[in-house]
């Protein structure tokens, strides 16, 4: 007997009248590694198809890496945060139809203007990391949304500690540089 | 659209509101209640109906009700009180009854309509000297207008029993924010200074922030992301209709505010991260910065009399306020306590600075004197932000942000002693308000 009928069979037991036409629960996901008992579950294809779809916003973004975050009140950058640089600077390089735009952000404690500041020098720290790895700098722009554009919107530090964040979001230009 | 005229009883044209007649029973001087600290009890004040076109004699009384109340002040005299209500608006006035009352001032008033004019005319007594405080005047208006009408006769009441500027009659530019707290709509509107007559000036295409009123009213300078990119546009009220300030390039302008006389827009500019404050000529558009330093500069707000800015810079490790002459030269620090300071605002007035101060993780609104003495927290809550002086001086407007993932912005108002702090009266969440001068 497979798994997913012991829960159906303890309902017949509990209401005899849904029991005489036992429909099969469909799982809600075919998932092809359910019978090797591994933990991670498939959740779908990645958009864009597999090979030679690097070349993109979405590879970018959750391949790569798009998000850099920051300590509170800082506008340095962390060690993970350089790592992901690199990457980003990398794909940069090898993608030079693709300009970027990095956006800096920060927690709802402090004031919008203040904030507004603090993280267009947050975008900025980002932006001279890549340019310091050989990204061109005419590829790059920076702006900052303050606190006007929060990832999460919780009020205690596990939402602010993603708030306080750059993230770089690319596009394609058609044309290298 | 206002004339001021005399009465055939009032004893001369009133050039300023704070006309005192000669004293009569009046040793103590005029009817008088100060904003200070000392004032724990309303002072009672017998508005009994208006007199003339029923409807909108009664929508105006109630406002100046309502603007007189509010301030925390005053308190009214229930209707069911009062036994001694003249007949007309010409009756002598049976100042005994008033005193068995405890009404310490009366209001009377008529109001006629004739098509789309109305005229309304009031009178303030002094209950206990038993005789008028100051001239009766009258206001014509368009009737569309009649809330203005009420509020500047609430004005000339407030004037002559507090011996401060009125500010009734003013409006407020402000943010409403529609939307989940990750993707908030933004557009600005104007709105009497109570909530009333709300006029939209941008539609919720592109995120606007922090609206500044003009010296005299008539625009505003906001800070917009319609290029993409943060830039300051110029809104003009009565066409509602915009222009950039400023153009991209690579750089970021944002918290902008008028001089005194309007000629000049001062503001922060980011170049390469970094954040100073600029001076713009607002006729030619010629610019130059004021300072020149590594740290963030912003949120800059000149002296009444022009000469002189606060501004919030990070330059010692915290946000902190300073003022810079308007030549330039080295900025001196003027907040030096706990915590960290923004958004300073430089009263109308001249006497004081507002401003927002974080301690640990609680938000007040405060003032100061404008060399950083007699500093006094004003409010506290999860966020307070962004004080807004009212004309007068002796109000702010602020927004106070409630906390959590469906946390609102609300704006409220509080006066200088912080005795009276409620909040506006709106059915929207709005934030970044900024109150216009008096209207003429």
């Amino acid at each position: 007997m497979k798994a997913w009928m012991k829960p159906a069979l303890a309902t017949c037991l509990l209401g005899l009248a849904a029991c005489a036409q036992p429909a099969p629960p469909a799982p809600l996901v075919t998932d092809p590694y359910a019978s090797t008992g591994a933990g991670a579950l498939y959740q779908g294809d990645l958009a864009g198809g597999a090979l030679g779809a690097e070349a993109s916003a979405q590879y970018f973004s959750t391949q790569v890496g798009d998000t850099v975050l920051f300590a509170a009140e800082q506008t340095s950058l962390t060690p993970e945060a350089r790592t992901i640089l690199a990457r980003q600077a990398d794909w940069l390089k090898k993608h030079g139809n693709f300009s970027a735009v990095l956006q800096g952000h920060a927690e709802e404690t402090g004031t919008r203007e203040y904030n507004l500041a603090l993280g267009a020098r947050r975008a900025s720290a980002a932006q001279e990391y890549l340019v310091a790895q050989g990204v061109a700098a005419d590829r790059i722009r920076t702006l900052s949304f303050g606190k006007e554009r929060p990832a999460e919107t919780c009020s205690d530090e596990a939402c602010y500690a993603n708030n306080r964040r750059v993230v770089t979001v690319v596009s394609e230009t058609g044309a290298g540089s | 659209m206002f004339r001021n005229l005399t009465l055939a009883l009032a004893l001369s044209l009133t050039a300023t509101p704070l006309t005192v007649l000669p004293a009569l029973a009046q040793e103590d001087g005029p009817l008088r209640i100060e904003i200070t600290d000392g004032v724990v009890e309303a002072m009672p004040v017998a508005i009994p109906a208006f007199f003339g076109d029923a409807e909108i004699a009664s929508r105006i009384r109630d406002v100046v009700a309502d603007d007189l109340t509010g301030t925390g002040l005053f308190r009214e005299i229930a209707a069911e009180a009062q036994i001694a209500r003249p007949d007309s608006f010409t009756d002598a006035i049976a100042y005994q009854d008033w005193r068995a009352i405890n009404a310490q001032a009366l209001v009377t008033a008529e109001v006629t309509q004739a098509g789309e004019e109305i005229s309304v005319k009031f009178r303030l007594f002094d209950v206990f000297a038993g005789q008028p405080q100051g001239d009766g005047m009258q206001f014509d208006a368009r009737a569309s207008d009649w809330r203005r009408a009420a509020h500047k006769i609430a004005d000339q009441i407030y004037a002559r029993l507090t011996g401060e500027a009125p500010y009734f009659d003013s409006r407020v530019a402000f943010v409403q924010e529609t939307g989940p707290k990750d993707a908030r709509i933004k557009r600005i509107g104007v709105m009497d200074y109570d909530g009333a007559n709300i006029l939209w000036m941008t539609d919720s295409s592109s995120l606007v922030l922090a609206p500044h009123f003009s010296p005299d009213g008539k625009s505003l300078l906001y800070t917009s992301f319609d290029s993409g990119f943060p830039q300051i546009r110029v809104m003009d009220v009565d066409s509602v209709t915009s222009r950039p300030l400023t153009q991209g390039g690579d750089s970021m302008a944002f918290a902008p505010r008028y001089s005194p006389d309007g000629r000049w827009v001062v503001y922060s500019l980011e170049k390469g991260g970094n954040t100073d404050i600029w001076l713009m000529d607002a006729a030619t558009g010629a610019q130059r910065a004021l300072t020149h330093s590594p740290s963030i500069e912003t949120s800059p707000s000149f002296s009444s009399d022009g000469r002189r800015i606060v501004f919030e810079s990070d330059r010692s490790g915290t946000p902190q306020l300073y003022v810079i002459g308007i030549e330039g030269g080295e900025p001196t620090r003027i907040s030096f306590g706990e915590g960290r300071y923004g958004t300073p605002a430089w009263s109308p007035k001249g006497d004081m600075i507002a401003y927002t101060r974080q301690v640990g993780d609680r938000f007040h609104i405060g003032v100061m004197r404008t060399d950083g003495s007699g500093e006094k927290n004003l409010t506290e809550s999860f966020l307070d932000e962004g004080p807004t002086w009212a004309p007068n001086g002796r109000v702010v407007m602020f927004t106070r942000l409630t906390p959590g993932g469906s946390g609102q912005p609300l704006l409220h108002s509080v006066d200088i002693t912080g005795r009276n702090m409620r909040p506006l009266d709106l059915d929207f969440a709005a934030s970044d308000p900024s109150w216009g001068p008096l209207m003429p």
